[in-house]
């Protein structure tokens, strides 16, 4: 048998000059990603604008791109239940002192589960097409139905 | 003991949020839903663990993670030997002094998908299990392996279509019954094992208080409804969640100590079966003429469970 058949002779590692490369045998412990700049405590006492979010959270990415239909946020019909907080995939209903402030477009993939949830009469979230105008939208918000007898 | 207040809406939503956005799951997946539901029902520091599946790949994709707590991601089986180890880790350091804040509270979780929990870490959850480690292990079942594409895991129920267990000419899709995986982990005689869904948040968000106050090791399972491979609108998942409760295919109820069985939830209507397999796209073969024995055998299981509940209820054994 000719020499460097063998993989044990390690004929791959030579063709390839391997041996060469720095590194190649040392055991990786994985990856560390640390979501915040600074060593925090208590995360869940510390409201997400004022936590030091690093470039490695994916807080600072966005999905807006997955995005074919929009929800569209009425304030005037919003009797503040939640229910789109709670059933959110996303995170991106943004809530405050029990109060609903509005909708993080950078994080909505725009699955349409908060309007579905909406229980107000007419609904306080409705779903749009991407390229609407939230203007438009508003000006074009259904009248309150009336019960079916 | 810091635990959030459910006792509405309103008082929940003043939580501050651990779980990120811009994760990369499908709209409208109810992983995502149960996940921050889960980290909101506390504000202790929360060690979580999770298998490989969905939610472990959309959520940690390279260079970015969504999770604001530590959070390990290792092999397909071993998220309850990993939160094992860490809870040990924990216990020694905390006796020996070694800790830097050691009156933090701590609560270990691990998340595990239907693939992970009922078949490849089955043997890694049951040890983890039997040597009593203080966690809670919560399976996302959406009842197929998801990740890779749809294929039949031991948790997906009879007649459904997967890509591994096709429906057509000569079959109806799966052929299996689905594994009871809370009886299993109940009969480990854990302190705290319960099955819950995620349209029924209150009831959901007090399983999880309770399973992370209790000291052992605590399953739930709760449905996740996957929009892909159940194919239905992403914008229906919590309507085919409550379908799914309210006509008992999944019944939501918890076991404590092995033996003292509460059912959680009775739907006023009880709704055939029907109406559920037929909002989704993987049963929709069951609907033709030859197929309909298949229809009739499920509801003749779902009745026998829930009569077989009830009883076990009322016999508190």
């Amino acid at each position: 048998m000719s020499k460097g058949v063998l993989a044990t002779e390690k004929r791959g590692m030579r063709e390839l000059g391997a041996e060469k490369a720095v590194g190649w045998d040392v055991v990786t412990q994985g990856t560390l990603l640390y979501p915040f700049e600074s060593e925090l405590k208590d995360v869940a006492h510390i409201r997400p604008e004022e936590r030091p979010y690093s470039d490695f959270n994916s807080y600072t990415a966005t999905v807006a791109s997955w995005r074919v239909v929009k929800p569209v946020y009425n304030r005037d019909v919003c009797i503040d239940c939640q229910n789109c907080w709670v059933w959110c995939p996303d995170t991106s209903i943004i809530s405050r002192d029990k109060q609903m402030l509005g909708i993080d477009y950078d994080h909505c993939k725009g699955c349409g589960v908060c309007a579905e949830v909406c229980p107000t009469n007419p609904k306080s979230l409705i779903m749009f097409a991407e390229a609407e105008e939230i203007e438009d939208a508003l000006a074009k918000w259904p009248e309150k139905k009336k019960k079916a007898k | 003991m810091a635990i959030t207040s459910i006792k509405n809406l309103k008082e929940f939503s003043t939580v501050n949020e651990r779980f990120e956005g811009a994760h990369l799951l499908c709209p409208g997946c109810a992983h995502s839903m149960i996940v921050r539901e889960l980290m909101n029902a506390t504000d202790d520091n929360l060690v979580i663990a999770t298998n490989t599946g969905c939610l472990e790949v959309s959520t940690a994709v390279y260079p970015y993670t969504s999770w604001d707590t530590s959070w390990i991601h290792i092999g397909f089986e071993n998220a309850a030997s990993a939160i094992s180890g860490a809870e040990a880790m924990y216990k020694a350091r905390k006796r020996k002094g070694t800790l830097k804040d050691p009156d933090a509270p701590v609560k270990f979780v691990a998340f595990g998908g239907d693939g992970s929990t009922y078949d490849i870490g089955f043997q890694w959850l049951s040890g983890a299990i039997e040597r009593g480690h203080d966690f809670t292990y919560i399976c996302l079942d959406n009842e197929n392996y998801a990740n890779t594409g749809g294929q039949r895991s031991s948790s997906t129920p009879i007649g459904a279509h997967t890509s591994t267990a096709q429906a057509g000419r000569v079959s109806y899709g799966k052929k299996q019954k689905k594994k009871d995986m809370i009886a299993i982990m109940a009969a480990h005689g854990a302190p705290y094992v319960a099955q819950l869904a995620p349209n029924k948040w209150k009831i959901m968000a007090k399983g999880f208080q309770k399973a992370l106050e209790t000291e052992g090791p605590c399953f739930i399972n709760t449905v996740s409804a996957c929009t892909t491979e159940w194919k239905f609108n992403p914008k229906d998942t919590i309507h085919l969640t409550d379908l799914a409760t309210d006509t008992l295919m999944f019944p939501v109820y918890e076991i404590i100590n092995g033996t003292e069985l509460n059912i959680l939830y009775r739907p006023k209507n009880v709704l055939p079966v029907e109406e559920y397999l037929a909002a989704q796209g993987r049963y929709k073969h069951l609907f033709k003429p030859e197929n309909k024995h298949v229809i009739e055998k499920i509801q003749k299981e779902i009745d026998a469970k829930w009569e077989y509940l009830q009883r076990r209820e009322e016999a508190r054994v």
